[in-house]
């Protein structure tokens, strides 16, 4: 994919990312920034990369796996834990 | 210019998908019954994603890889389950130095063994383009590791959160700012080891130096910002990978952080450039020892207290951070509840700055099982003031100082607050008369007509008052 297709996907996606953070509802911030964490660990793609590579290249790649499945694996289940605490009126 | 990328057409458009479906576990966060499975298209999506990357690639050494992963893994659902939801500001800052170290890794191994990402040209060197995305996503990606590491060790109290200032400071981060643009420019022409480096220890120093002076008041923007700089990070390894996903996602994050700090400014009124600029908060502590007065004012207890709440009709709760350093919040719902059983209507409302990051102090009542259609935001609940028969501030101090109003010479002039003053009685959970909020700054409201302060541990005034309902 050359250049310009990926800049213009990345620039919708920061209108797209605009208005879908903005309907984020304020009680649900940090929820919200806890998700966007565990998301932008999508690095672990590059991460992936580089660990099927060879030489220093694949142990720094290695390295970086496991830092980012820290994030993604505690970034989704703090999520977790925090949604499932918002609780309606039940009673 | 086209590049050697051999990412056959199924794995783009499942990039793509794991795009999408980040996108909609945002969108599922517009309110609290759609975020749960929001959550897990964030988790198909990063599935989708791991997989994809694994099938097109030779897979010898799956087995470090996997290990690797799980060993990250436990570590991060292990962490996850253990933190107090208090500490949830540290944790995000934990994480995003995390996503700043991997994004630095990946940078560091690309430039070492570019082959494998497919971004060697025909005359044997990387890219120019790709030199340019790499330098700025390790730039960016070293400045989120080392501001983060910062701003945990500020939030976890390793540090003291009075803002540290350096002489020149300005000067100094302004040239290794420009230093580092320059360098990434030169790096285009000349991809020497010492350029790539150079970049990396440059961002790695200006992160730590644009944190340091920032001071804890403020860090609700810090984290925020630091989230869009961890977005941004990965948005420029997508470039150098030519992925979709991982574009995607950097947009995503990057506007979502972007847009949290300015939530927070707007809520402190402050400038995001006075924020970044550092200091805020020095000061303040001086202002704060003369701040006493001798003026009258109204001491009660738990009984008065219990009994005023109890004869009311509408009661809002107006908690601050101090209600959360005092453990109070459960016994807090517990009032509440006892409350209702009077027939009393209970709102709480939140002050965006409320906790230590933005939307804190809704995680925190919601973990003392306070309903979340009882909370509610400033600026949907301040017009009720009027027609409120008890306010009762816990905790909270600059977000009902009608200074904020009024007094142009005030630190917190401008600022968004709760107009409690309009109530017919203000119940004031304070610790004593002497400590005033982050601002330092005196409150009017303890000294009018109808505010009774409830001078106490806040824990243990509610309790008290739990007791005389």
């Amino acid at each position: 994919m050359d250049f310009l297709s990926i800049l213009s996907i990345f620039v919708l996606a920061c209108f797209v990312g605009y208005y879908v953070v903005w309907s984020v509802t304020p009680a649900l911030h940090t929820p919200l920034m806890a998700v966007t964490n565990a998301i932008s660990s999508v690095i672990v793609v590059g991460a992936l990369i580089a660990a099927t590579g060879a030489g220093l290249g694949k142990w720094l790649g290695l390295a970086a796996v496991a830092f980012a499945s820290v994030n993604i694996f505690g970034g989704f289940a703090v999520t977790e834990r925090m949604l499932a605490m918002y609780k309606k009126k039940g009673r | 210019m086209s590049l050697p990328h051999t990412v056959p057409s199924w794995a783009m458009l499942a990039y793509l998908a794991a795009g999408v479906l980040f996108i909609l576990a945002l969108r599922g966060l517009s309110s609290p019954a759609s975020s749960r499975r929001g959550n897990r298209f964030g988790m198909a999506g990063m599935l989708i994603a791991v997989v994809t990357t694994l099938a097109i690639h030779d897979l010898a050494s799956i087995g470090e890889i996997l290990a690797a992963m799980v060993i990250g893994g436990l570590v991060g659902i292990l962490v996850a389950r253990r933190i107090a939801m208090t500490a949830m500001p540290q944790l995000v800052a934990a994480f995003h130095s995390l996503v700043g170290l991997a994004a630095v890794l990946v940078a560091a191994a690309a430039y070492l063994a570019p082959e494998g990402f497919g971004i060697v040209g025909a005359d044997g060197l990387i890219l120019p383009a790709s030199r340019i995305e790499m330098g700025l996503g390790v730039a960016i990606g070293a400045i989120t590791l080392s501001g983060s590491i910062i701003a945990f060790l500020k939030l976890n109290g390793n540090l003291s959160g009075a803002p540290i200032l350096l002489p020149a400071r300005h000067a100094i981060n302004l040239l290794i700012l420009a230093a580092i643009l320059g360098l990434t420019v030169w790096f285009v022409f000349d991809q020497s080891p010492w350029v790539f480096w150079t970049v990396t220890a440059l961002s790695i120093l200006i992160g730590f130096l644009l944190i340091i002076p920032i001071g804890g008041a403020d860090m609700p923007v810090v984290v925020s910002m630091l989230n869009s700089y961890s977005g941004w990070a990965a948005a420029a390894m997508g470039f150098t990978l030519h992925n979709v996903a991982m574009v995607i996602t950097g947009a995503l994050v990057g506007s979502s952080g972007a847009i949290l700090s300015y939530i927070m400014c707007r809520a402190m009124n402050r400038s995001f450039f006075g924020v970044i600029a550092g200091g805020f908060g020095a000061a303040a502590a001086d202002a704060g020892a003369g701040a006493k007065t001798d003026r009258p004012w109204k001491r009660g207890s738990a009984e008065d207290a219990a009994f005023i709440l109890k004869e009311a009709q509408q009661v809002i709760v107006i908690p601050g951070y101090g209600m959360a350093v005092a453990q109070a919040q459960h016994v807090v719902r517990e009032m509440a509840d006892k409350l209702k059983e009077h027939g009393v209507r209970v709102k709480y409302a939140i002050h965006p700055v409320a906790g230590r990051m933005p939307g804190h102090m809704n995680v925190l009542l919601a973990e003392a099982q306070v309903p979340y259609d009882e909370v509610f935001e400033l600026e949907d609940i301040n017009g009720e003031f009027a027609q409120t028969d008890v306010a009762f501030v816990i905790g909270a101090n600059d977000v009902v100082n009608p200074a904020a109003r009024t007094d142009r010479t005030s630190p917190i002039y401008g600022m968004p607050v709760f107009d409690v003053q309009k109530a017919k009685t203000v119940l004031f959970v304070k610790r004593s008369m002497g400590g005033v909020g982050y601002a330092g700054v005196d409150n009017e409201v303890f000294y009018l007509d109808q505010t009774i302060m409830l001078l106490a541990d806040a824990k243990k005034m509610v309790e008290e008052i739990v007791k005389a309902l």
